[in-house]
């Protein structure tokens, strides 16, 4: 197991393309302690961190204020980045809606534990298909959100950026999460199998 | 082990993931995702559309100071972690472990050998550790507006089944419902309300006044 042919078979499985820039500068910036590479996810990311601190009730100024800690908060975490666990977008997204939170109410926010190892270089057994896979559901994700009509489109956004409380929220939000989430669980239990492994 | 059956409700994880819910209720979520892998692989899923709106949700022009002045952050030092990272202990998933400041939980008496630790409780709502005996009832409730109850150690039962550990129950309503802990294990609760707990009949009276229930 984890022979280079084995990896290349199962990159294979996939369709044959490549990462997003994002998640290529976020592994740039996790495994080199690249600037550039910051420099690029900064410009992608900070006016849209800004939009969203400002939809959750920031002034423009303190809402540079957040954007800054979010994304000292993003250098400084990542070495807890996973694309086999989670999109770069959904962890960016949640170190910023945490840090809003954190800074809102002057404390800290309640997380769930972290899982507990470190996460797999890209170039792992996690396989190079399977983070290839997570994106790929990620980018339906964002193009089911744009097929939404403009009402459907609204209610997700509010949900998304704390605009609704949870008996404001629907489980029928019209974005299919199912296939998502089952991936993001397989790869879970393949961990739970690969920590258990470890410690036998 | 028992695998756990009763998990949070969709709408409460997407809320989490928003960012809508109130501290209580956050305590209780990532408790339950810390011991649920299929919560913990829903809220991911959630926080994943959450990327999707902060992909599509438009930009805002940042101004060019705030880029020289994070870089020139990243040139300094980093900082020592100024939080402690808490771990788990004994039933206590890392949060609450967290809200307890790393102390053992100071537990009040109830009656009846129940006890309970508050943890936090403000005009916005109350969450707090809940120790009960086994064999013995939970002291009888009622509340308005929502109420999760999640299992850490032993187990209980009510009119909607057994809950064991990882387990939680979501209360909507204010029917009174009265949980007994199981034989074996004293059984230990994490339980947050969004409005103050009522407890009913006389003796419960004069406890919701002295221990703030
Ligand atoms: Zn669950």
């Amino acid at each position: 197991m984890g022979s280079d042919a084995g990896q290349d078979e199962r990159a294979g499985e996939a369709q044959p393309r490549a990462l997003c820039e994002q998640t290529k500068q976020m592994l740039a910036v996790r495994d080199g302690r690249d600037r550039a590479a910051f420099g690029a996810l900064f410009d992608h990311y900070a006016p849209r961190l800004k939009a969203m601190a400002i939809r959750g009730g920031a002034t423009p100024a303190l809402a540079e204020d957040i954007v800054q800690d979010v994304m000292l908060t993003i250098w400084r975490k990542a070495a807890q980045y996973d694309p086999a666990r989670a999109p770069v977008s959904a962890w960016i997204f949640r170190i910023a809606r945490n840090r809003q939170i954190d800074i809102a109410r002057r404390s800290r926010r309640p997380e769930p534990e972290a899982l507990d190892n470190a996460p797999e270089p890209a170039s792992g057994d996690a396989g190079a298909g399977d983070i290839l896979g997570l994106e790929q559901e990620a980018e339906a994700l964002g193009r089911a959100l744009l097929a939404l009509t403009p009402e459907q489109r609204a209610v997700i956004e509010r949900a998304y950026l704390g605009d609704l409380t949870h008996s404001e929220i629907h489980a029928e939000t019209g974005l299919p999460l199912g296939t998502i989430k089952s991936r993001i669980r397989l790869g879970l239990d393949r961990l739970r199998h690969e920590l258990k492994d470890l410690r036998s | 082990m028992n695998a756990i059956t009763h998990h949070l409700p969709d709408e409460i994880l997407a809320a989490y993931a928003g960012g809508s819910l109130d501290y209580a209720f956050e305590l209780v979520v990532a408790a339950h995702v810390s011991l649920c892998d299929e919560c913990r692989a829903a809220l991911t899923a959630h926080e994943a559309a959450g990327g999707a709106v902060l992909e599509e949700v438009g930009a805002t022009a940042v101004s060019p100071e705030l880029r020289s002045r994070l870089f020139a952050e990243l040139a300094g030092p980093e900082p020592e972690a100024a939080v402690p990272t808490w771990r788990r202990r004994g039933p206590y998933p890392a949060p609450v472990v967290e809200a307890l400041e790393g102390a053992e939980p100071r537990w009040r008496s109830l009656g009846n050998g129940a006890r309970q630790c508050m943890l936090e409780e403000s005009a916005r709502g109350s969450v707090r550790l809940l120790y009960i005996p086994p064999g013995q009832a939970m002291p009888e409730h009622g509340h308005r507006g929502l109420e999760l109850t999640l299992v850490l150690q032993g187990a209980y039962r009510d009119a909607s089944g057994r809950f064991g550990p990882g387990d939680v129950a979501v209360e909507d309503d204010d029917e009174g419902h009265q949980p007994i802990a199981e034989p074996g294990e004293v059984c230990i609760c994490l339980a947050a309300a969004d409005a103050p707990l009522h407890f009913r009949g006389i003796v419960p009276r004069l406890a919701q006044r002295f221990f703030r229930i």
